[in-house]
């Protein structure tokens, strides 16, 4: 990692001769490296070089272009494009090439104009730092040096970058520092390696870990339908696609909101700029209910939204799981909600279209599958390079056109991801939310995490897969309904029909702007699993005894079991038990009455 | 300006596009002069190489020769003057006036391209715009600062609707300044006239803004129109504070012109022809609605489109919809059965319908009851199609009410006058008597306080 402060290359100057959009020609750039950060015109556009050709250089500008000539200048100090990592990310918003919006709008108002340039840290703020290891320290890369207390609710361990190996000479006492003090001295091999509190790092170089593991423990989301039916691990990937008005965005919200890791990075890419206010004026307010702490103090947002320049939202991607890979390194648990891939795979055409690239299907380049398999490969659970477990699950949000999802950026995701939340047009037009559909949807981690599971009950896989039978059995009996109607399916079909659609309005719809239904803990899922099946096992004996449909609906427990999501907070679930032993005895007195067992 | 220069060197002309060659100095998205004898028409640069730029007439290049064509590059983005006495005027595509009257004089002008607004400075839409029309008030209800289009398909009466929406939402809020401002891209004569005459009935003319590209006009000025009016529309909100309405129709003919202009580039094209980059281009256009910190005024956006062969999965809706904040949706089915505004149930979205109602707002079970509607109408629509199967006789006798309820829906609670102007309440007390047509017991999304509240139970003997 190059220290925030340290003397770049000396700067090599170079002139526009042509612009295109977003892309530019320069001439003159002699030495400059692939992926360099260039200066474009009198405004000092950022721009990033993209293609060597001879003694041209191709370079993909972030900022809106307009106005530039040829016979411009162009700057390029040899430094990849790369993000600040340091203390003070969590809770700030930053565009795509991670410029502070908040600062932005104070320099020049409600509108991003071209050419500022800000430090997405603030240099001046105090941070209390403590150190942990003590000068005459044999230190490697990764290790921890010391602690700040970035907000309440995370402490950021001031870790050595990777490649920097030796014996410590120096560390600043326990007290306030800056991002530009130097913390500590480290004697290698080379020289002596001056550390900060922050430093660079290139976006699109994935930060070294010592090894990849096997994810086991499953992201607790609160959100039924995943946590159950289709879970993601911690440090597994999952895509969400969906055409519009299906509910991607809310769901990605709702995962941001209640999902239990330690860090949430929320990239807004190339979507709607509502939709980042709302995120930013709901999270402060949102309390987590673990620890009593608004969720902002978790999050980093980084906002590229639609009308923002289009290369910008093609690095917003790699800004957002750089940043990601910087706090799982200090060993936390976090989760990249990408919103949107398409439009990121968008700008990627867009941009390889003005190169005159040969496009492969529906214009898309041929490296689209490449890159998105780089993108999601940068997910997982590792053993971080001082030792510890650190994992990075990443849910990006899927838009293909007209709803089809044989489109090539899902088609493709669909071959990197591990869980796939098919969102479902007819679900989200009953505002069935949220609107997962159950047949299409698939996840590979059930086995991984069944362990953990298993820890709340043994039997929860074969609960969970009985419930999805009857799911299963609904959506092949619904095509014989279409065709002949319900009343005239046997009446154990019948039954089995009610049931299903007892799982949909009872279980799997959630909503989540109701106070208590929002968040559903594990227990009550398991709770809420196990009434539905009572129902199902004991009533399905009735009525396969004799019994019509009828006389189960009538039961008058029956009624409630759709409000005992919304009714019934996380910490009283022993009042599923109650109901469940209530619904029981009801089915029982049934019995001998109609039966007369 | 007598110190331009003047180049005559066209390389050549393609469609919309002048190739201008040996130029120096010129830069990305300036603005070009372009004459020819008397005539001065508008361009723009959309590429500069060190000798050469690619100039977009917006006026189209009819009448051009290469020989005898001077142009002049102005060294600086479209801008237009922009005040409130635009108010009451008519203009054209590129914002120059056309009633005959002088150019407004002030000396506030304004780049047409506008910037990208900073995400952290916008505020969250929340306040409830009352169009008194019961499909769209109760169940996809309007926000200040919303972008909410319609989607239409040919011969449906997506003008009508608008018409009523800018009439009935003005009346409500005379305490505050509100305006509309209208943009008509490629449609006929008499469309633009409807809504012409339509706010001049009811008295709103002098407080609204006209800017037609009408389908005689060159097809690239459909362009730069939207443009220039969100422009003003952005000076009207932001520095005037007024509650700004702009209705841009039709888009799918924006959506063509820049289908055309991109294949006279020679670029690649992606669906249907359109370019890779409709998406960011339309939303440039769309993004501009909302609110802003700080501010009082707001820009609310209704683009109507028509939907080719009613197709929804078309890039132009499919595209639009992934921009805006939900859609209304015309449907063909209801409008052959006579019921207007034919606003389809269950397609019609508001996204930022949540934050807008509810107590204080609407009313408190405002979100139920357009739940349980939604919910209820969607089994409907399960229970017709299992119908045309079965026959109505074989149904069980549940989905025998579903069906009336479906019935009672549509003529009652979706159906209303041209000039019906419903209050938010007798909106949400319809809802609440089409669900008392079903049992309780169906009645799943709503809380059982509103139901002992509002549901009326059949005392009567119906049936």
């Amino acid at each position: 990692m190059v220290s925030a402060t340290e003397t770049r290359n000396a700067p090599i100057e170079g002139k526009v001769i042509s612009v295109n959009g977003p892309i530019v020609k320069a001439a003159g750039l002699t030495g400059v490296k692939m992926f360099d950060i260039a200066e474009v015109g009198s405004d000092g556009l950022i721009g990033e070089v993209i293609r060597l050709l001879g003694p041209v250089a191709l370079i993909q500008v972030y900022e809106d272009n307009t106005g530039l000539k040829p016979g411009d200048k162009v700057i390029s100090e040899g430094r990849p494009l790369s993000v600040l990592l340091g203390p003070g990310l969590i809770a700030n918003i930053y565009d795509g090439i991670q410029r502070p919006l908040v600062g932005i709008s104070e320099q020049c108002g409600s509108y991003i104009e071209k050419g500022v340039k800000l430090s997405a840290l603030d240099a001046q703020k105090q941070w209390t730092f403590t150190p942990s290891a003590k000068p005459g320290d044999e230190v490697a890369e990764g290790q921890i040096i010391g602690e700040i207390e970035e907000t309440p609710l995370v402490v950021h361990r001031v870790l050595i970058p990777p490649g920097v190996f030796g014996r410590l000479e120096n560390v600043v006492e326990a007290g306030p520092r800056t991002i530009e003090d130097v913390i500590y001295t480290v004697q290698t091999k080379t020289g002596l390696y001056e550390g900060k509190l922050a430093g660079y790092w290139p976006v699109r170089m994935a930060r070294p870990v010592r090894s990849k593991k096997k994810p086991f423990i499953p992201l607790m989301t609160g959100q039924r339908i995943i946590d159950t039916f289709f879970p993601i691990a911690r440090g597994g990937t999952a895509a969400i696609p969906g055409g519009f008005g299906t509910g991607k965005t809310m769901t990605q919200h709702a995962l941001a909101k209640w999902c239990n890791a330690d860090i949430i990075i929320y990239i807004g890419c190339g979507e709607r700029g509502n939709e980042m206010t709302d995120v930013l004026t709901e999270f402060p307010k949102l309390v987590d209910e673990r620890n009593g702490r608004p969720l902002i103090e978790r999050t980093v947002m980084i906002a590229n939204t639609s009308n923002m320049p289009v290369p910008a939202r093609e690095v917003s991607i790699y800004t957002g799981v750089t940043i990601a890979e910087f706090y799982r390194d200090m060993g936390y648990s976090v989760a990249v909600m990408a919103d949107s891939t398409s439009r990121w795979a968008e700008a990627l055409r867009e941009l390889s279209s003005r190169l005159g690239d040969m496009p492969a299907e529906e214009g898309f380049p041929p490296y689209l599958a490449t890159r998105l398999a780089e993108f999601y490969e940068r997910a997982g659970l590792v053993e971080t390079l001082s030792g510890a477990d650190g994992d990075i699950s990443i849910i990006g949000a899927v838009s293909p056109p007209g709803g089809d999802f044989s489109e090539p950026v899902t088609q493709h995701t669909s071959r990197f991801v591990r869980c796939f939340w098919a969102l479902d047009k007819t679900l989200a037009d009953a505002r069935h939310y949220p609107s997962i559909s159950w047949v299409d949807s698939y996840t590979e981690y059930l086995n991984d995490i069944e362990g953990w599971w298993r820890e709340l009950d043994e039997q929860w896989l074969v609960i969970r897969n009985e419930v999805m039978n009857i799911l299963l059995e609904d959506h092949r009996l619904q095509q014989l309904v279409k065709l002949v109607g319900a009343d005239a399916l046997p009446m154990f079909q019948q039954f089995t029909l009610h049931v299903a659609e007892m799982i949909k309005n009872a279980f799997l719809q959630q909503n989540s702007f109701d106070p208590i239904d929002k968040y559903c803990s594990p227990e009550k899922q398991l709770k809420l699993l196990k009434v539905i099946l009572a129902l199902y096992e004991r009533g399905g004996v009735l009525v396969k005894a004799g019994l019509t449909l009828k006389d189960i609906t009538d039961l008058p427990s029956l009624s409630e079991m759709v409000r005992l999501k919304s009714e019934i907070p996380n910490n009283e679930t022993n009042r599923i038990d109650e109901y469940r032993e209530r619904l029981l005895g009801e089915l029982e007195l049934l019995k001998e009455q109609v039966l007369g067992v | 300006m007598c110190c331009e220069i003047e180049y005559t060197t066209i390389g050549g002309i393609s469609g919309p596009l002048v190739f201008v060659e040996g130029v120096r100095g010129v830069g990305l998205g300036e603005i070009v002069e372009i004459r020819d004898g008397e005539s001065l028409r508008i361009g723009q640069t959309l590429e500069v190489d060190e000798d050469r730029a690619v100039v977009q007439v917006f006026e189209g290049t009819s009448g051009l020769a290469v020989k005898g064509m001077r142009v002049s590059f102005v060294g600086r983005s479209l801008e237009i003057p922009v005040d409130r006495a635009m108010l009451g005027r008519v203009f054209d595509g590129l914002g120059r006036p056309s009633d005959g009257y002088p150019q407004v004089v002030t000396d506030r002008r304004m780049n047409v391209n506008g910037l990208p607004v900073n995400p952290w400075s916008r505020e969250y839409p929340r306040d409830f715009i009352q169009t008194g029309i019961s499909a769209i008030d109760g169940m996809n209800t309007l926000i200040r600062g919303q972008k909410l289009p319609i989607f239409s398909g040919s011969g449906m009466p997506h003008n009508l609707i608008a018409a009523q929406i800018a009439r009935q939402a003005m009346i409500l809020s005379e305490e505050e300044e509100f305006t509309v401002i209208f943009a008509a891209m490629g449609v006929k004569f008499d469309v633009a006239r409807f809504f012409i005459d339509s706010l001049e009935e009811s008295g709103v003319l002098t407080h609204s803004a006209i800017f037609l590209s009408l389908a005689d006009a060159p097809s690239i000025e459909r362009l730069i129109t939207p443009k220039v009016a969100l422009t003003l529309a952005e000076h009207l909100a932001f520095d005037e504070g007024m509650h700004v309405l702009v209705i841009l129709t039709d888009m799918t003919n924006y959506c063509e012109s820049l289908r055309e202009l991109s294949s006279s580039r020679g670029e690649i094209p992606s669906r249907k022809g359109y370019p890779g980059y409709l998406y960011s281009d339309l939303a440039s256009i769309y993004e501009r609605a909302g609110r802003l910190k700080g501010f009082d005024g707001s820009i609310t956006q209704m683009p109507i489109l028509t939907m080719p062969s009613d197709d929804i999965s078309h890039p132009v809706p499919d595209l639009t919809g992934y921009i805006t904040e939900g859609q209304i949706v015309l449907e063909r089915e209801l409008f052959n059965k006579g019921i207007y505004p034919p606003i389809a149930g269950l397609p019609s979205l508001s996204r930022l319908m949540k934050d807008g109602i509810g107590e204080g707002r609407t009313r408190a079970d405002h979100a139920q009851v357009a739940a349980q509607l939604f919910a209820s109408y969607a089994k409907v629509k399960r229970i017709r199609s299992l119908a045309a199967i079965v026959g109505e006789e074989e149904l069980s006798d549940l989905d025998k009410i579903y069906l009336e309820f479906g019935n009672s829906f549509e003529e009652e609670f979706l159906s209303q006058g041209e000039n019906e102007n419903r209050t938010i309440e007798e909106t949400l007390e319809k809802g609440w008597r089409m669900l008392s047509i079903l049992p309780q017991e169906e009645l799943y999304r709503v809380r059982r306080e509103d139901i002992d509240r509002y549901y009326i139970p059949s005392s009567d003997g119906g049936d």
